[in-house]
């Protein structure tokens, strides 16, 4: 199990990036996973098409928080279109973890979250 | 196996391990310790080969032929009900319906005996401590008819407020009460004999969610005077797929079907049709023959093992975990201490979510449920999203304590020591 709470997840759980609330951001939305009750908000300020500012906050276990962190790392400053093309598979490879299947919506409502609120994708993204 | 030599004092854990085949493997390479029975048991080889045998020797549909394996199957079936009637004191087999599970059983009582005796008005109490599964079918109910709810909150320790529940049967408007016998995240054991005599002097009727009580403990449906009562076999050694709904005759006979079809009729004509009569009115289509007669062999295992002893093993485990436990720092322990608690230990430990709990255990052998355990009133009641929740039963060991002891360790390792 040290392979599933490497560092790296423990270090974003603990000391997550770009935690917090925007005022009166472009874009908000919030989302549970519905089989733990974890919590997730994003708040997006989007400037001449791109992220100009992204914040997380909300609570949940280690996987779905360290996730949202790498999360908003990972799009903050790109162009929003780009940031549609974002897959599951994506953050899974970012996380670098073996993630069960019972843990694999914990690692993914971060970007569902993102999706819902940038784009109206509400669906859970695909894992192959 | 026969454990009938064994008398109370004598209960061997290990000589049941022996009956239960998956106990052997492994689990993420590790020994499993599985400590999740309060959602589901774990199979004797007596309840796997009772159902192996009957679709091998007896298999055929029931009440329909004239045939020698329609007349065996037909036997069977009306034998297991009344192990069944025997395993809860039921004064009559009849009063045993055979549902799935103990939500149907619930949702057969709130939909049949709630759509013809509640009304605008009327109060449906019931508590904090329940499972979805007794909350839902009368959220439902309440609203078709205009019934309203209430709810008896818990203590500190997670206690029947008994004062309130009194306060809320002095309003007069109370018909039914339904409540767990055990609860399946604190293991708080209510007090259902008081609430019983309580309700009926109130003019209320009883249903009690029965099914992490039944697999754990002797329940005599007389003694407790309830008017229904309701378990499943997944969680006392039986098969999935079947359960059991007890009611009190009057109130089974008055009461309108469920569900309608086959093999719950009398007669049946082009513009109406007439019922059956106790138990087939409630059985409509085919029943599960063999989950039946797997219910009635996983009811024997236990009796022959004796409620007793089941319950002093679990006792001793239970506290022989909470000492252990108690010693971790950072550990919340939640249930109440003392005569009135089961074998159900929930658990959250300062800084690590209860999933991240589960996870390392699994990855340790050990498995227990992180969740709301479909309690999520209690949850947000008890200020949590969420908990570990280990539980016992009559195939753990203290190697099982042990092992879930060590790995909760290492989850403080992980989170605790972090402390940025
Ligand atoms: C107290 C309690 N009631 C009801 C249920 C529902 O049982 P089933 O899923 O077998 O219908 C459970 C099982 O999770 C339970 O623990």
């Amino acid at each position: 199990m040290a392979d599933l709470y490497r560092e790296n997840i423990l270090e974003h759980y603990q000391n997550p990036s770009n935690f917090g609330t925007i005022d009166a951001p472009d874009i908000t939305y919030e989302d549970t996973n519905p089989l733990c009750g974890d919590r997730i908000r994003i708040d997006l300020r989007i400037a001449d098409g791109k992220i100009a500012e992204i914040k997380f906050s909300g609570r949940g276990c280690a996987i779905s928080q360290a996730s949202a962190s790498i999360l908003t790392e990972l799009v903050d400053g790109e162009d929003l279109d780009a940031v549609r093309e974002l897959s599951a598979q994506d953050i899974l490879d970012e996380l670098a973890i073996p993630i069960s299947p019972a843990r694999v919506k914990c690692a993914l409502l971060g970007l569902k979250v993102l999706k819902a609120g940038a784009y109206g994708i509400t669906d859970w993204p695909e894992t192959e | 196996m026969t454990h009938q030599t064994q008398s109370q004092h004598t209960f061997d854990s290990e000589r049941v391990r022996a009956d239960f085949p998956i106990l052997g493997r492994t689990a993420r390479g590790k020994r499993l310790a599985y400590l999740d029975s309060a959602a589901s048991t774990q199979k004797p080889q007596q309840v796997i080969d009772a159902i192996n045998s009957f679709y091998s020797e007896s298999n055929a549909n029931v009440h329909r032929g004239v045939y020698e394996l329609s007349e065996r199957s037909t036997e069977l079936y009306d034998q297991a009900r009344g192990t069944i009637a025997r395993l809860i004191n039921a004064p009559d087999k009849r009063q045993c319906i055979f549902v799935r599970n103990t939500t149907e059983a619930i949702n057969l009582v709130a939909n049949s005996w709630g759509r013809e005796n509640l009304k605008a008005g009327d109060t449906i109490v019931l508590t904090m401590l329940e499972h979805h599964s007794n909350i839902v079918p009368w959220q439902v109910i309440a609203q078709q008819v205009g019934a309203k709810i209430e709810y008896v909150d818990i203590d500190d320790a997670g206690r029947l407020r008994m004062d309130q529940f009194r306060e809320i049967l002095g309003t007069g408007s109370v018909k039914v009460v339904a409540v767990t016998q055990v609860s399946n995240t604190l293991g708080t054991i209510t007090p259902l004999k008081e609430i019983t005599s309580l309700a009926h002097q109130a003019g209320a009727i009883v249903v009690a969610d029965a099914a992490q009580s039944v697999p754990h403990m002797q329940v005599d449906v007389q003694n407790l005077n309830v008017d229904f009562l309701a378990f499943s076999g997944h969680k006392m050694v039986g098969p999935m797929g079947i359960g059991v709904l007890y009611g009190r005759r009057d109130l089974l006979e008055a009461m309108p079907p469920y569900q309608t079809g086959g093999s719950m009729i009398r007669e049946v004509h082009l513009d109406h049709t007439t019922w059956a009569d106790l138990p087939e009115k409630f059985e409509a289509g085919t029943p599960s023959v063999a989950d039946a007669v797997g219910i009635a062999v996983a009811a024997d295992y236990l009796s022959e093992i004796g409620f007793a002893g089941i319950r002093e093993h679990e006792i001793t485990l239970t506290n022989y975990a909470l000492g252990q436990l108690r010693e971790i720092p950072g550990m919340t322990l939640f249930g109440p201490d003392g005569e009135d608690r089961a074998g159900v230990v929930s658990f959250l430990i300062d800084g690590a979510h209860p999933h991240d709990i589960a996870s390392i255990l699994d990855g340790e052998g050990v498995a227990v449920r992180a969740g709301h355990h479909c309690a999520q009133p209690l949850m947000r009641r008890l200020d949590v999203t969420a908990t570990a929740r280990a539980s016992f039963y009559i195939y753990n060991t203290e190697e099982d304590v042990d092992q879930l002891v060590s790995a909760v360790e290492t989850v403080n390792s992980i989170f605790g020591r972090r402390a940025s």
